[in-house]
């Protein structure tokens, strides 16, 4: 029992922190159609933004800096980069995103080295925050699951009860229609890129230093972002919060069960050769990938994904 | 005479070669991981292999005033990337390798060092292995060309289960590894030795990991937790140990750990007070063992690099090399395996001797645990986190008798 609950508790802070990456990410492709590429890449900026800012002033005030800056260069690429390309058409755009993150890779690695950075969980929250049967769980841990759901407040907050958050919801079905009732679109855009770099840099910030700041971390969480929207529905904001919680939760349990597919032959009664060879793969062995088959069983049989509204 | 002059401006310009070929540094080239998941144990590395190298070189190099030079290779711990720089070191007419991390590079370098010298015997290659310890590349695998200055992972093992037989209270032990050559031979050792030596402890756990995949282990040690193991035995290294224990801390994870590289870089700082008491490494110096001639060095290190000196076994390496290319009186890599084969050495860890049948080096082993550091005994701590490995058992290695000084 012990373990279950610990391992929930686990699983539920790992998927809340995928949301906070997956968010912006889908609400920048319903709103502008673009499969950012580089989106773990503020997800890192963040991280090292956040280690710069905490080692001159601390953590508190990078936990709010970082994120901002991040905002801004984001909100400057699209501005100034992704705009120009916008108007070849969407294989530019693609293309512009993909280079981009090879692009902050390796202005990260100018900067920063290719060393992991230092970069540690401030002390205010180095301790144990309530006793789980008999293991103290992380406030850490806690820590980040309160700022992922306080941050999926304030967006649907924002989306849903302030007027800009109307005008973007506006936006992502009848762009033309907002620009002609004289709304600045194009402006939107930039504020919703920038929001969503700003979210994966928040991610970033209390991420990088619950596990390890370095350049591989963009690639590491990479793939399993579009995982994670290819399941929830591409554009759904509901769809990555239950994809981003379930492939958190699917991922945690899988390590922690010793379960082999060889106990499943036996019971149908299978157990010549080939089941042997197959079968001594154990669950735990195959965690990382579990994700990867979850998103090809969609693309398969629900191919706009769980709550996704149109077929890709 | 036209004759004669030509011969004498051969002579010269061949004077004027043969000069260069004095001068000319001997290079080693390092192939290790300079970026991706380990490059901070890569970095760490050359860094001790650079001021050993000045070392020798500042007190009259080898052969009579040649200098030693290091050239780094990034391999990023990946057996096909060091493929390339492999040739990438050939291609330069580099004719010494070293490298450490990973015995799956380790394999493939051997192999292609074999390859090589078969077809090209007069630029033959000569491998020293600091670090990569899977037992097979001084038994099934044991090539001419390839030297191992670390004790192999089934000596640390021996050792390692010598010492848990004598502890009647570990009861359950968990095995948790890397997922591949290395990892597999501690977990096969592991389960064999205590087998033998300790039939009751019951194996709660044997898991293996991706190297360098994982980046949360949290629900691995929720997973250990529930096994209620007393002992945790790990040959992790790098941000695979020092992940590993931050996450074994923050979740108050009570079993004690038998590790192979506990001292290492970020280690000690992740592990903080947790450690006091609990964790244990097996190694071949480390810093509270007493008068050892190395001390000054290692302080010289902290104080250049702000890292812990933590492999003594790459100094004796470079010292045996030095002392190899002395006594062959070459730099042939043929001559100087030939000059290290058997060789014997007091280093600065203590006396060594370098197998003749294997090309294992034997060295003392020591097992130590974390202990809090009160100035005086033990005197030194690691990463500034008040802690460092003390109350060493010795495991002296069996010298030969020791052969007449020539």
């Amino acid at each position: 029992m012990e373990f279950f609950l610990v391992s929930l508790l686990n699983g539920v802070s790992y998927g809340l922190l995928l949301f906070m990456l997956s968010s912006g990410l889908t609400l920048i492709f319903s709103m502008m159609g673009v499969l950012n590429f580089a989106h773990a890449s503020f997800y890192m900026l963040g991280a090292y933004f956040a280690y710069q800012i905490s080692t001159a002033v601390g953590f508190w005030p990078a936990l709010v800096l970082a994120p901002l800056l991040v905002g801004v260069v984001g909100g400057a690429i699209e501005r100034y980069g992704l705009r120009r390309v916008h108007r070849y058409g969407h294989v530019p755009e693609l293309l512009f995103t993909f280079g981009l993150a090879y692009l902050i890779e390796e202005v990260v690695h100018l900067i920063w080295g290719r060393i992991a950075v230092d970069y540690r969980i401030p002390e205010a929250l180095d301790f144990g925050a309530f006793q789980v049967f008999d293991s103290l769980y992380p406030a850490y841990r806690v820590f980040m699951m309160a700022v992922s759901i306080a941050m999926l407040g304030a967006l649907y907050w924002t989306l849903t009860r302030t007027r800009i958050g109307l005008i973007i919801r506006a936006a992502l079905t009848h762009a033309d229609m907002v620009q002609a009732l004289g709304h600045n679109v194009p402006r939107v855009f930039m504020l919703v890129f920038g929001g969503g770099c700003a979210l994966a840099a928040l991610a970033g910030v209390i991420g990088g230093n619950a596990f390890v700041t370095e350049p591989a971390m963009a690639a590491a969480v990479g793939s399993i972002v579009f995982v994670v929207i290819v399941v929830g529905g591409l554009g759904s904001l509901a769809g990555a919060f239950i994809a981003s919680l379930a492939i958190g939760v699917i991922q945690t349990f899988a390590v922690a069960l010793d379960w082999s597919l060889l106990d499943t032959f036996r019971e149908v009664g299978w157990t010549g050769e080939a089941a042997r060879a197959i079968g001594t793969i154990k669950l735990s062995q195959f965690a990382p990938v579990l994700p990867y088959i979850l998103m090809v069983l969609i693309l398969i049989f629900r191919p706009r994904g769980l709550l996704g509204r149109r077929d890709t | 005479m036209q004759l004669r002059h030509g011969a004498a401006a051969l002579a010269l310009a061949a004077g004027c070669i043969a000069g260069n070929a004095l001068a000319q540094s001997i290079k080693i080239a390092y192939i290790d991981p300079l970026s991706g998941a380990f490059a901070n144990v890569g970095e760490a590395g050359a860094s001790q292999f650079q001021m050993v190298i000045e070392d020798i070189n500042a007190k009259g190099g080898v052969l009579g005033g040649r200098k030693l030079e290091l050239v780094k290779f990034d391999n990023k711990t990946s057996p096909q990337e060091s493929l390339i720089q492999f040739k990438a070191v050939t291609d330069q007419g580099i004719r010494y390798i070293t490298q450490g991390n990973g015995s799956s590079v380790a394999g493939v370098l051997i192999d292609a060092v074999n390859k090589w010298n078969e077809r090209n015997p007069d630029k033959t290659v000569l491998f020293l292995n600091y670090a990569a310890v899977d037992p097979d590349f001084t038994n099934d695998k044991c090539s001419f060309w390839h030297f191992r200055f670390d004790a192999n992972s089934d000596m640390k093992m021996q050792a390692l289960t010598s010492f848990i037989a004598k502890r009647p209270a570990i009861k359950k032990v968990y095995l948790f590894n890397q997922d591949y050559q290395f990892g597999k031979q501690v977990s096969r050792a592991a389960n064999e030795m205590l087998g033998k030596k300790r039939p009751d402890i019951k194996i709660v756990g044997d898991e293996f990991i991706g190297l360098g995949k994982v980046k949360d282990f949290a629900p691995y040690v929720a997973k250990i937790k529930a096994t209620g193991a007393d002992t945790v035995i790990t040959g992790n290294w790098g941000n695979d140990l020092t992940l590993f224990v931050k996450a074994a801390r923050e979740a108050g994870l009570k079993s004690d750990f038998y590790t192979y590289y506990g001292g290492g870089l970020g280690t000690p700082a992740a592990l903080g007070a947790s450690a006091e008491g609990k964790v244990k490494q097996i190694t071949e110096w480390h810093i509270n063992i007493p008068n050892t001639p190395i001390l000054p060095f290692a302080q010289e290190f902290k104080k250049r690099t702000k890292i812990d000196l933590y492999y003594g076994r790459v100094n004796v390496q470079m010292r045996m090399f030095a002392a190899a290319l002395n006594s062959a009186g070459s730099d042939d890599p043929a001559k100087v395996a030939t000059a290290l084969e058997g060789m014997f050495l007091s280093t600065e860890i203590g006396d060594v001797e370098m197998r003749k049948d294997d090309h294992q080096l034997l060295q003392n082993l020591y097992i130590s645990t974390f202990t809090k550091v009160d100035g005086k005994n033990p005197k030194y701590d690691l990463e500034g986190t008040g802690f460092a490995p003390h109350r060493h058992v010795e495991l002296p290695h069996r010298l030969r008798c020791r052969p007449p000084a020539r």
